[in-house]
């Protein structure tokens, strides 16, 4: 059976192209203003690199932010519900999946047939997810790319009070001021947002294994300040960005 | 997950005189200086049944439900919020304050017209902000005589005969001072009928609210709102009583012929804390997935009166009247009306968060509920206080709870689409989907 789930994010889309649970073709477009035709692009690309006609998807589901907008879809599900279901399908052993994309941070505690057993969310707010890590290397003049590798460099732990994206950026600036490494500050960064979302994880009771998702997985400094914050290791998936619209793509098959 | 099962329903015979009664109430206040009589204004919880003793041309504004009236219109509330902020007051004080507040800072009255200035403050101090709310309209509402009762006396598992009587003390120095102020003898007889009428109309309530144990539920909460607001804006008046008994019977009927607030139920939630007012249509959105929320511990407790019963259920309490006791003078009025107040579900949480816990894990046992939703109501810090421990005695008593945050009355700290996101992902935990 052939399926597709697409994951209208906030800042991009993910496709996924699944054929008997195995994923076989991905895409990933940037929203802009015109998520939905930003979604035909991606579905388009995605059917492409499975090299699969749009006639042979037999269901489609949508997840994410901008699901109920999702071209194709005769479904959607929660982020939290495609989330799970993509991790335990990959890792059978999670039972804590912590999914941080550009606008949410998420934790998630399920069983091992990926039912959420209880989920917490970061409220109206950058600082748990991407668009801070964003803010703050646009402030440390970092391109985001380099903040990860840099601040695994750090030597300093510095404390960063602010729980607040915009009065965290001016703590940058005087943490800048006062000549501090660029390495120490990508580090509290890192060590900031991590806090936020090990409280999240706390609130859910996590448990091992730990599966970290979204963009914001690939920075991997955020990656080492999470696994201190939890005390644990945490395994990354090779695209966990596609996570989300993988598990949105097995919902699609077991409908 | 239960079956899909599709009910009889249909809307409520009593609405229309619901609404009416409430128009009436501001349109009297309004009005009362064209006829010759009085206007006070105070909190929702004052001992509002004690001015009835001034005469039967008295009335009353109190100030919540005036400001979440306010509050769901929002035009006219960002207006008052902003003309608040504007006079130097900080935007995360209570928000039904702010609201009124707005409203008498901008001399503008809800229903039209200029804000009807009252002759008198009457309150009592629930929480900090009511301790405040009316000292700064003062401020604003220059040379308007201003008493407050002072109820901080624990919860109601621990009243004494001392406790009672430093409130009924206060009580009696009101009446006093409301002689003085108004130039009009007291009628105690009034007053009398009165606390018999408070006691009536809240016990009803609650009976209103058990009738909601039935599958499916003959009231659905969006609508329940409507319905306990009489109670809160003159709970003393034979109207109110009088409304609700027949309220109570139509629901009983309902009851009986099972004629359900929502066709498709198949999920029983409850909430807690204020509603976010300017979104109201989040209750209905729960439809989607044939999830009703039925009730609060804040629609079943902020007006009606509970005790338990033999059978260990929790039910409404009997009033004085049903236990055979007339009242027959103003010191025994006042008592039974202290102490019938002091027993108020939503006044115990002031005093520890596992009290109100204790009834919210009752509630939910006893209404055969599914999950609960929290507000984590950042516009009341009152009836917020200790809600993230009633989430964990409530997850430790077996039920699935998710929080969304939001604001009673400012718009402006709530954000729907998210809100509707998190309601999704929770009732699919619960393994219920769209319709």
């Amino acid at each position: 059976m052939i399926t597709a789930g697409i994951d209208m994010g906030a800042k991009t889309i993910k496709v996924v192209v699944v054929r008997d649970g195995a994923m076989v073709g991905k895409a990933i477009m940037v929203a802009g203003f015109d998520s939905r035709e930003a979604a035909e692009q991606a579905y388009a690309a995605a059917l492409d690199d499975a090299g699969i006609t749009k006639d042979e998807v037999e269901y489609v589901v949508a997840t994410g932010a901008g699901r109920s907008h999702a071209p194709h879809s005769k479904r959607d599900i929660s982020d939290v519900a495609s989330g799970a279901q993509g991790v335990v399908t990959l890792y059978p052993a999670a039972r804590t999946v912590i999914d941080v994309g550009a606008e949410e941070g998420r934790a998630i505690r399920c069983t091992a047939e990926g039912k959420v057993l209880d989920f917490a969310l970061n409220e109206k707010c950058a600082a748990g997810a991407g668009a801070f890590t964003e803010a703050m290397s646009r402030a440390l003049e970092v391109d985001i790319q380099a903040l990860g590798p840099m601040s695994l460099n750090s030597e300093n732990a510095i404390p960063m009070n602010a729980q607040c994206a915009v009065f965290a950026e001016s703590e940058v600036v005087s943490l800048l001021h006062a000549k501090t490494p660029k390495e120490d500050i990508a580090r509290a960064v890192h060590d900031a947002i991590a806090s936020r979302i090990v409280s999240l994880a706390r609130k859910v009771g996590f448990e091992p294994d730990v599966v970290l998702i979204g963009g914001v997985a690939h920075n991997v400094g955020f990656v080492d300040s999470l696994e201190r914050a939890l005390e644990c290791k945490v395994i990354v998936p090779d695209d966990p960005e596609y996570i989300g619209a993988y598990g949105a793509a097995l919902a699609a098959a077991a409908r | 997950m239960a079956t899909k099962q599709t009910y009889e329903t249909r809307p409520l015979e009593c609405w229309g005189k619901a609404k009416e009664i409430r128009k009436k109430y501001y349109q009297d206040y309004a009005a009362a200086h064209e006829r010759g009589g009085i206007r006070w204004a105070g909190g929702a919880w004052t001992f509002g049944a004690i001015p009835c003793g001034l005469g039967d041309d008295v009335h009353s504004l109190t100030s919540e439900p005036y400001a979440a009236s306010i509050a769901a219109d929002k035009k006219f509330s960002i207006k008052c919020l902003e003309a608040t902020e504007r006079a130097g007051y900080a935007r995360d004080l209570c928000s039904y304050m702010r609201n009124y507040w707005g409203s008498v800072i901008l001399d503008e009255y809800l229903w039209g017209g200029p804000f009807p200035k009252p002759d008198f403050i009457w309150q009592d101090h629930i929480c900090c902000s009511h301790a405040k709310w009316y000292q700064v309209v003062c401020d604003h509402e220059p040379g308007i005589p201003h008493f407050c009762i002072d109820v901080a006396v624990g919860p109601a598992g621990e009243i004494n005969e001392n406790k009672l009587n430093y409130i009924v003390g206060q009580m009696h120095d009101g009446i006093e001072w409301l002689e003085e102020v108004s130039g009009r003898e007291y009628d105690d007889e009034k007053l009398i009928e009165a606390v018999n009428n408070e006691c009536r109309s809240t016990s009803l309530w609650a009976e209103v609210c058990e009738l909601n144990k039935a599958i499916p539920a003959p009231l659905e909460e969006k609508t329940m709102f409507s319905l306990y607001v009489l109670g809160t804006l003159m709970k003393h008046s034979k109207v109110v009583a009088d409304f609700y008994e027949e309220l109570r019977d139509e629901v009983k009927d309902r009851v009986e012929n099972q004629i359900a607030a929502v066709a498709n139920e198949r999920c029983r939630l409850m909430s807690d804390t204020q509603p976010p007012w300017g979104f109201l249509s989040l209750f209905r959105y729960l439809e989607s997935y044939g999830a009703i929320s039925v009730g609060s511990l804040y629609t079943f407790g902020l007006i009606g009166m509970w005790e338990d019963k033999p059978d260990g259920s929790w039910g409404p309490r009997t009033t004085p009247r049903q236990k055979g006791i007339e009242i027959k003078d103003r010191d025994q009025a006042l008592k039974i009306l202290a102490e019938w107040n002091l027993h108020k579900p939503e006044w115990q949480h002031f005093y520890s968060p596992h009290l109100k816990t204790e009834m919210m894990v009752r509630i939910a046992k006893e209404w055969s509920l599914d999950g609960v939703m929290l507000h984590y109501n950042r516009g009341c810090e009152g009836l917020s206080l200790g809600i993230a421990e009633n989430r964990l005695g409530l997850l430790e008593a077996g039920f699935p709870v998710m929080t969304f945050e939001g604001n009673m009355g400012d718009e402006r700290e709530f954000d729907l689409a998210r809100t509707k996101t998190r309601i999704d992902t929770f009732l699919e935990t619960l393994g219920f989907k769209k319709d």
